[in-house]
């Protein structure tokens, strides 16, 4: 089935009748459906669905640097690459963290690991293409992170602020690739200090000034110059509309952890990530579909243990208090929660004492809506042997599971039809993913 | 000692005040003709002989869509397209000025020959070129060198290379990243999980889009399903040709045992794939290594697609849009728009001088219409070119043009270390904020509400047009302007690099009127704040 960019009736309305470029600017500023009546009754018609609905935002957490499965998610105390680390009992029998994942173990019953997953990506910008957009890096495209996805085949609903979000955002966040920049993560940074550029720079009255005169320059340019010019083209002024409409939405509050309890603060952790991640859980109230929070620092190519603890340290109680609190606020099951890096890192330890990179069997945690609790699935080998890469989902000892097939799940569990094509800007039919659902990770 | 220091900087104040009060009254003196410029050349049959067949052809195409063209652009904005698509910022008021006093006879022309001769042209398209040709990814540690391969391209294009030469280089070099910049179009590709070898199948795809205009690689996996005349192995014979390059202790070299071999879709095993171009072969001339070879065939004055691809670029960042979309798909066998097989023809008759085509292009018609007519302008206009096209900056033009608008004098090669370094690290917070556009600079992807942000309320445009009389263009204009309409004017000529209309110069001279001190620095940014926050700022018109 194809679905051409160009008939978003879900997102946009009636606007079929536009040809495609235009529509892409005009998506262009959308966020911009925002609140077009047609996107509100479906936002609305969503919020009504029963118990059991598909999940409706996601939260990634983001390990960039490609942390160790060893230190981490998938240990192997005792064994000859484990190099000394040890592992804490978790919440289920017999399943093992890292020491140091304490409050994620107790908490693992409300998560799913998936331990064995593989790639062919072995540098870290190209690795962090193909683990946030489920395909490889391809010259003739980019393809859209997961939360663009989410974005573009989700409802808008009644969210006034950027429905996909980038805290502490690295050098790659989410992007909107073929779908537009539109789609792009809106990138924040710690939620302790304000939110960059949505804060007027002068006065209320001199800000209104500006904005009278900025319509004698606009009138002169627009004279004599192409028809429709603002409607067919520039969106100019329609964009610094929905601007300023966010800079005076009250749910730019989410953004602030301020408004949270000094227990609640303490709970996250007092780090910058700690405090994104509580952020997080804000943002997913009021609607933000997609929110991704990066915990860069784990590329321990020397002194890997060490690297490691410090950021477990950062890690555990921010994973841990996040899925509690989606339980406590009732968002636990509208959201859906992926934690994981690029790639994982070599079994061997080097001279420098530290992991290099290894895409050949690496662990990624997922937790909430529409994903089964309690499930640890695929293995590693304990002797540091190397996963096969499959091309079809199966699961097997010694066989590993493809980063595409995580992308198809997720998707499925928030309703979207992983396999539904998408028409490129140059009419190339584009799935939103390759992969297929696993089935042992679905809650129902 | 305080004496002399106090003279010191009295003599830098009476210095840098005769400076800008000769850009604020416009009498700057300086020798008028840049050098290369040669005025004559611009008359003469030779130059004017494929302008004026350019001109024909796109008249005809106007007559036959039945669009009017529009009138010719003020010489002004015709010298802000020039400056914005070559060196990626607007004009200076210092360079406005200059320009206003010299009154050459051919403004497009005398323009370029300034710019042809300062590192920002160079620079600047080195930068998009390489975008083409290596992308804008990080690339492998140790093995590749982006801004060593950036800096070698700007070279050739200040010494104005030929570009089948440049080309021959990028394609067909071995030795060391370091030791021979053109090596990284090479190592870019280099796999860390084969042995960091390079890659022949992401080297025949830039080779392809890059240099020839064709989409080869939608065949990497299976012939073309849309209707095209490419077959999978059409695309891994290319391929071949990059398979002997590997990378030694001595860098990329090339082995001639190695083979290129591929399982092609439905095919049982792997097999060796022979190399060879897809099509125009007997352009090939078998000698050297394969990757001579193809260097060869790619640059040969016959294969036409080359120079085609070229023009078609080279158009692109004039215009802000390709001659045809998509910039790297250029049919084979036509049909073509007007001007492309003649600038092609001229361009390879001319040993492939990009100055002489970007000189040609500006000459033109088409390039000079104006974006703005006495009649109803439509898609249809623009899309015939009847009408200059508005297109949106790139992120790197908003902030070139931010940063330069806020300084009086150009900042160039000649500029203070420090103003450049600044400029450098500021540009590129702002795109890295604004969002880069990546390799696809062509693709219009719509305009985003955080840029809008960015430009209301945004660092950069606070710091550059707040009260600051030594750094800010907006505050130095203010005070040292003799009058409030020149005020106004002088600020709408360093941002809009025009002159404000009556209504727009009435309206914020009022505003300035009996303003003083830091009443009227703030009067003064809150106007700059209003231009760059237009459509006429952000986009190329």
């Amino acid at each position: 089935m194809t679905n051409s960019l160009s008939i978003q009736k879900t997102d946009c309305g009636s606007i079929a009748h536009w040809n495609r470029r235009t529509l892409l600017k005009a998506a262009g500023v959308s966020g911009l459906c925002w609140l077009t009546p047609v996107a509100e009754m479906l936002a609305r018609a969503a919020e009504k669905s029963p118990r059991g609905a598909p999940a409706k935002s996601v939260i990634l957490l983001w390990l960039q640097g490609g942390p160790s499965q060893l230190e981490t998610f998938d240990p192997h105390p005792g064994k000859y690459i484990a190099a000394g680390t040890k592992a804490i009992k978790t919440k289920l029998p017999g399943v093992l963290l890292a020491e140091g994942m304490e409050q994620t173990a107790e908490a693992l019953d409300s998560a799913a690991l998936v331990r064995s997953v593989v790639s062919r990506e072995g540098d870290h910008e190209r690795a962090t293409y193909n683990v946030k957009t489920g395909y490889r890096p391809d010259p003739t495209l980019v393809h859209p992170s997961i939360g663009a996805v989410i974005c573009h085949q989700l409802p808008v609903g009644m969210t006034e602020i950027p429905r996909h979000v980038s805290i502490l955002p690295g050098t790659w966040p989410g992007r909107g690739g073929y779908l537009g920049d539109q789609y792009d993560a809106f990138k924040t940074f710690d939620p302790q200090g304000p939110i960059p550029d949505v804060q007027e720079r002068v006065s209320k009255e001199r800000f209104l000034e500006r904005r009278k005169a900025l319509q004698v320059v606009e009138q002169a340019f627009a004279r004599g110059r192409l028809k429709g010019m603002e409607e067919h083209k520039t969106l100019q002024s329609t964009t610094i509309g929905q601007a300023l409409k966010m800079m005076d939405s009250s749910q730019l509050k989410a953004f602030d952890v301020r408004e949270e309890s000094q227990s609640i603060r303490d709970q996250f952790g007092d780090t910058p990530f700690g405090r994104s991640c509580l952020a997080a859980v804000r943002l997913v109230e009021v609607g933000v579909r997609c929110v991704e929070v990066e915990l860069s620092g784990w590329d321990s190519h020397a002194n890997n243990h060490d690297i490691h603890k410090s950021q477990v340290k950062t890690l555990d109680p921010a994973l841990a208090a996040l899925l509690r609190t989606l339980k406590e606020r009732g968002l636990f099951e509208q959201t859906l929660v992926l934690c994981g890096g690029e790639f994982g890192r070599t079994p061997k330890v080097n001279p420098a004492g530290g992991r290099d990179h290894w895409p050949h069997g690496f662990s990624v945690l997922l937790a909430g809506g529409g994903i089964r609790s309690g499930v640890v699935i695929g293995e590693t080998d304990p002797d540091g042997g190397e996963l096969k890469h499959p091309e079809e989902y199966e699961l097997e000892k010694g066989k590993g599971i493809q980063v595409a097939n995580l992308h198809a799940t997720v998707l499925h569990a928030l309703g979207i039809d992983a396999s539904k094509e998408l028409e490129t800007p140059v009419g190339r039919p584009m799935a939103l993913s390759k992969g297929t659902v696993i089935p042992s990770l679905l809650s129902t | 000692m305080i004496a002399r220091r106090l003279l010191f900087v009295l003599v830098c104040v009476l210095g840098v005040a005769g400076l800008i009060g000769g850009l604020l009254y416009g009498d700057a003196t300086e020798n008028p003709n840049p050098p290369g410029h040669q005025p004559q050349f611009y008359s003469q049959a030779e130059f004017r002989q494929v302008v004026d067949q350019l001109n024909a052809e796109f008249a005809a195409h106007w007559r036959e869509q039945e669009v009017s063209p529009t009138p010719r652009a003020p010489d002004l904005t015709i010298l802000r397209r020039i400056s914005l698509g070559l060196t990626g910022a607007v004009p200076s008021l210092e360079e406005i000025r200059m320009f206003e006093e010299a009154r050459p006879e051919h403004p497009e022309q005398w323009w370029l020959s300034r710019l042809f001769a300062d590192r920002r042209y160079s620079d600047y398209v080195a930068e998009r070129l390489a975008r083409a040709y290596v992308g804008t990814e990080n690339g492998p540690f140790l093995l590749y060198r982006r801004r060593r391969f950036v800096l070698w391209l700007s070279d050739q294009l200040h010494q104005n290379t030929r570009y089948d030469e440049i080309v021959r280089h990028l394609i067909s070099d071995s030795g060391l990243w370091t030791d021979n910049p053109a090596v990284n179009f090479v190592t870019v590709t280099c796999m860390q999980d084969q042995n960091n070898q390079p890659d022949p199948v992401r080297l025949a795809g830039r080779t392809t889009r890059a240099f020839l205009g064709v989409r080869l690689d939608c065949v990497q996996c299976h012939d073309d399903n849309l209707g095209g005349p490419w077959l999978q192995s059409d695309f891994h014979e290319l391929a071949a040709y990059f398979a002997p390059a590997g990378q030694s202790l001595v860098g990329i070299r090339d082995d001639p045992k190695k083979q290129y071999e591929y399982q092609y879709l439905h095919a049982e095993k792997a097999e060796n794939v022979p190399f060879r171009p897809p099509f125009n072969q007997d352009l090939v001339q078998p000698n050297g290594t394969p990757r001579e070879q193809l260097a060869r065939w790619v640059t040969h004055k016959e294969n036409r697609p080359f120079a085609r691809a070229m023009v078609n670029r080279m158009w692109a960042l004039m215009f802000g849009k390709p001659l045809v979309e998509p910039i790297d798909s250029i049919p084979l066998e036509g049909p073509y728009p007007p001007g492309l097989e003649l600038l092609a023809d001229d361009f390879i008759a001319h040993q492939f001088d990009i100055q002489r085509l970007v000189r040609v292009i500006a000459a033109s018609d088409v390039y000079q219409r104006d974006s703005q007519a006495d009649f109803e302008i439509t898609m249809d206009h623009e899309d015939a070119w009847a009408a200059f096209p508005l297109t949106r900056l790139r992120p790197e033009q908003m902030a070139g043009g931010l940063l330069q608008a806020s300084s009086l004098t150009t900042i160039d090669a000649d500029s203070h270390i420090i103003k450049k370094l600044i400029r450098f690290g500021q540009e590129a917070e702002f795109v890295k904020r604004y969002g880069d556009m990546g390799e696809d600079e062509f693709d219009d992807r719509g305009g985003t509400i955080p840029q809008r942000l960015l430009m209301l309320n945004g660092n950069l445009v606070q710091e550059r047009t707040a009260p600051n009389r030594l750094l800010n263009a907006a505050s130095r204009i203010g005070a040292l302007a003799p009058t409030d309409d020149q005020a106004v004017e002088t600020a709408y000529l360093a941002v809009l690099s025009r002159r404000p209309t009556a209504e727009e110069a009435r309206y914020f001279s009022e505003r300035l009127q009996g303003a003083k001190g830091d009443k009227r620095a703030e009067r003064m940014e809150d106007l700059y704040w209003t231009l760059v926050n237009s459509t006429e700022f952000s986009w190329n018109h």
